[in-house]
């Protein structure tokens, strides 16, 4: 029990995780992050990806759509667009969110919309494999 | 006989149709008030939901500043002034009190050289204001300020950030209204960009903590400052409608009680004349009689 830390996930609409934890596990831009109690000061941007969440032994999963991670010594603040859990995807949106994209990606734009398409599409595709695994 | 009872009894008709359109009037603000009432327990619990966030986004910018030392970033560093911005929030309808014109009189005040201004409206009221008085105009937003999302901030961000990328502003102030609670709103003014590292003078307690940024300070700015100026933008447009509808509501609510004062003085003042309109016409009655003796 002694080696949980203070664990805070927070979007633009609302605190969606608030807790002590033992582990949490996140996707940074350089490659995936594992977090335990003690880790130095850090911060560093978050790609679209999964958080997992390990408390009293037991993992959780959630989609995140990117954001930043800071680490401090009393506790850690995960600021995201968008975070969700399996069960909160709309996975019908999320496959034509996709083929929305793809069709995007398809057509060629502008340099811009080429971009967000592909966001767009990481997005989906991420939510769709979070709500599989859940 | 005739004449007289006419005039009492147009006196009486007119209070009679006053009373009326007060009424109805009372009835308009009264609905208004029940709207904006409505209204405002939402917006209400919107600011509580992006406070955190709004909150927490701050809180990491200023600790990244204060515990980072000589980061060079062009939205950081200090350039000479030749252009300032103002995002102005206001509401797109009047009849919510001095709302708009205080989040006005606000950046009014701050301008010094209407030159060296240029403006991003975000409401009906601001824009019409300023083009009026013939600003300049770098964009303008309307239909967002009732019920803000984040692709609004962003929209607007991604503006101010492109123009201030190209130089062609050096400065950007943020005017808004801060919810305080319902009866009080207070309009702000900050300063977005160049950042100002503001100098917490936390370092004594803890002394110099080392802090790696993954991959680098810079790349981590980079990505940083953009969403501080959009958390900052989306946290002053969920406020300002927060205010707007409070301030509605407030004032709503001032007018439908004013209805009901001025109600009771016609009501009164109506009474007063049918009861001098009856007692002219039983004084006529008897005097008539007095004639026929």
């Amino acid at each position: 029990m002694a080696s949980t830390f203070q664990l805070e996930i927070v979007t633009p609409d609302r605190k969606f995780y608030e807790d002590q934890v033992d582990m949490v596990i996140v996707r940074s831009t350089e490659g995936d992050l594992g977090i335990m109690k003690n880790h130095m000061s850090l911060v560093s941007p978050l790609a679209i990806g999964v958080i997992k969440i390990k408390k009293n032994g037991e993992y959780r999963e959630a989609a995140c759509a990117g954001g930043f991670i800071q680490v401090k010594q009393d506790k850690t603040t995960i600021i995201t667009d968008s975070a969700e859990w399996p069960e909160e995807i709309d996975v019908e949106r999320a496959k034509k969110a996709a083929e929305r994209a793809e069709e995007r990606l398809k057509t060629k734009t502008a340099e811009i919309d080429l971009i967000r398409a592909q966001a767009a599409l990481e997005r989906a595709l991420n939510r769709l494999r979070v709500a599989k695994k859940g | 006989m005739e004449v007289s009872n006419e005039v009492a009894g147009r006196g009486m008709r007119d209070i009679k149709r006053r009373i009326k359109s007060v009424n109805s009037t009372k009835q308009i603000t009264k609905a208004m008030e029940l709207v904006s009432s409505a209204k405002l327990r939402r917006t209400r619990e919107r600011v509580e939901k992006t406070r955190p966030y709004f909150n927490t986004i701050k809180d990491t910018v200023q600790d990244i500043f204060s515990s980072t030392r000589g980061i060079k970033h062009p939205f950081v560093s200090e350039r000479e002034i030749k252009k300032t911005c103002y995002i102005v929030i206001t509401a797109d309808r009047g009849l919510c009190g001095g709302y708009n014109a205080n989040a006005i009189k606000t950046a009014l005040h701050h301008m010094q050289d209407k030159k060296a201004v240029s403006l991003i409206t975000v409401g009906q009221k601001a824009r019409d204001y300023f083009r009026k008085r013939n600003y300049d105009f770098d964009g303008e937003f309307v239909h967002i300020s009732e019920n803000p999302t984040y692709s609004d901030a962003k929209e607007i961000s991604s503006l101010v950030l492109r123009l201030y990328e190209k130089e062609m502003i050096d400065e950007v102030y943020l005017v808004y209204t801060q919810f305080v609670s319902t009866i009080s709103q207070k309009p702000e003014i900050i300063r977005l960009l160049p950042l100002a590292g503001e100098k917490k003078e936390k370092e004594q307690d803890k002394g110099f903590e080392y802090v790696s940024y993954e991959p680098s300070p810079e790349e981590v700015l980079d990505y940083l400052i953009p969403k501080y100026i959009e958390s900052t933008v989306f946290g002053a447009l969920v406020e300002s409608s927060a205010s707007e509808q409070g301030a509605r509501r407030v004032a709503m609510e001032n007018a439908t009680d004013n209805a009901e004062e001025m109600i009771g003085h016609l009501t009164l003042s109506y009474n007063r004349a049918r009861q001098a309109a009856i007692t002219q016409e039983i004084a006529e009655i008897v005097g008539g009689a007095e004639a026929l003796k």
